[in-house]
């Protein structure tokens, strides 16, 4: 695959076709996520993962990608030990790293970070979030759970529900959706619909989108529901974020008219959105979602940094 | 008829065929402060014009501007030619021309962005689409349509 040495910024840095092979590769990686089968495929690597927000799945994921590959890590896990508090640039911190390691894994607040740094750095650069704008790892493994579950991509109709405004695996999730030709609708409080600049991505692409305020109408023929989180940490004043705090939640009323193969996918962290009566339904698939970001993870840094012609 | 409402000048550049209204945005994109002090700044506003109706024209002595002073004129107002005087004469006459990337030029509106961090970066912006002008900061992918507030 072209992947090798490549950055990975936005969803749109990959094309339909090395998505796709991103996901097949990604299966082959189940038995050796699992620790049925052993892999030192990325034996002698050395990958940093800088992360400059709280993370608990993506960085642990992306870490046992590494491991379960053969390769080491280095980690930045709290940005208040670092020289950043002494007021370094990120633009210089990443040089550092890219001078260390052979590929960088960065989350950070801002957005745009991940572009910045990877203009900064000799090395690849993998976003794993970057403020409210990009989330295109997370995409893939939603994408990775959607066609493991249904066996396609092409022509489901997935429910996005939640703040689509400042949830970035949504912003990234969307534009894969559209270039594999499935269908969206929206079910979000008001004030949090997509970014303008996202809606107009979308729809020159040509994107089938509809809206549905009515939930239990959204999910009726739906394939999958997307549930996420309001992103509280990402509002400017604490009164916006109470007027949709707690707005929906997904209960097992919610899903009485849905397809019995519908799945339901968060993200995670879930804070009250999912009635954890839903786990026990076959519905449930978020915690095999967060599973299987470490052979989404383990393929993607597999392609990015395997040696030449190996 | 041709007018001579405004003094030629020796050496110096010619703004003309702004967009009504818009002289003071083009003075302050040059710089006026930053000038030769025997410059002398002519500047006409609403003036007739067969080409775009009204226009304001903006004439500086002693100056010739930078590409990146160009970019910015060309993203106030396309319809802007800069003719560049030497000795009395018109050297050089032509269109502004908005690049495929602008640089510096524009700060971007998201304070979130980290091109608004501190960050030894300056701004920079895709042009996505010219009639009307839109941007596309580089980094946080935001668009930015009202230049005006947010020249840098």
């Amino acid at each position: 695959m072209a992947l090798r040495g490549r950055d990975i910024v936005s969803l749109r840095d990959l094309s339909s076709e090395e998505i796709l092979e991103l996901l097949e590769g990604a299966k082959k990686m189940i038995p050796i996520a699992e620790g049925r089968k052993a892999s030192a495929s990325l034996e002698g690597r050395l990958v940093a993962a800088a992360f400059f927000e709280p993370s608990t799945r993506t960085r642990l994921s992306f870490e046992t990608a590494v491991q379960r590959l053969g390769g080491r890590c280095i980690t930045i896990a709290d940005a208040g030990l670092t020289s950043m508090r002494k007021g370094e640039s990120l633009s210089d911190t990443i040089r550092m790293l890219s001078s260390y390691s052979d590929a960088i894994v960065l989350r950070h607040p801002s957005e745009g970070a991940a572009r910045l740094a990877a203009d900064a750095s000799d090395k690849p650069v993998i976003n794993a979030g970057d403020g409210a704008n990009q989330h295109p790892t997370q995409a893939l493994l939603d994408l990775l759970t959607m066609h493991e579950a249904l066996g396609t991509l092409a022509g489901l109709k997935v429910v996005l529900l939640g703040d689509l405004r400042y949830g970035r695996t949504v912003h990234s999730l969307a534009i894969a959706l559209a270039m594999f030709g499935a269908e969206m609708v929206l079910t979000n409080p008001k004030s949090l619909g997509f970014p303008e600049e996202l809606r107009g991505d979308l729809d020159a692409m040509g994107a089938k989108i509809s809206e549905e305020p009515d939930l239990r109408r959204a999910v009726r023929d739906a394939d999958v529901l997307y549930v996420t989180r309001i992103q509280k940490e990402r509002f400017g004043d604490e009164g916006e974020y109470r007027q949709v705090a707690g707005s929906y939640r997904v209960d097992a009323s919610t899903l009485e008219g849905a397809k019995p193969r519908l799945i339901v996918l968060h993200p995670l962290p879930r804070a009250g959105e999912i009635d954890p009566e839903i786990d026990r339904t076959p519905h449930a698939a978020y915690f095999r979602q967060a599973f299987l970001a470490v052979p989404m993870r383990m393929a993607l840094l597999d392609s990015i940094l395997r040696a030449r012609g190996g | 008829m041709r007018d001579l409402r405004i003094t030629p000048i020796k050496n110096g550049t010619v703004i003309d065929h702004i967009a009504n209204g818009l002289a003071l945005e083009v003075l302050r994109i040059i710089g006026v402060r930053d000038l030769d002090k025997d410059s002398t700044v002519s500047i006409a506003l609403h003036v007739r014009s067969g080409k775009i109706g009204w226009k304001d024209i903006v004439k500086v002595e002693n100056m010739e501007l930078s590409p990146r002073k160009v970019n910015a004129i060309a993203l106030v107002t396309p319809s802007a030619t800069i003719s560049i005087i030497r000795d009395h004469q018109v050297r050089e006459k032509r269109p502004v021309d908005l690049p495929e990337r602008v640089a510096g030029v524009v700060r971007c509106p998201n304070p979130n962005c980290i091109s608004n961090q501190g960050e030894p970066i300056e701004s920079e912006f895709r042009v996505v689409r010219r009639k009307p002008v839109v941007l596309r900061c580089v980094y946080c992918e935001r668009q930015v349509t009202d230049f005006l507030r947010h020249l840098a």
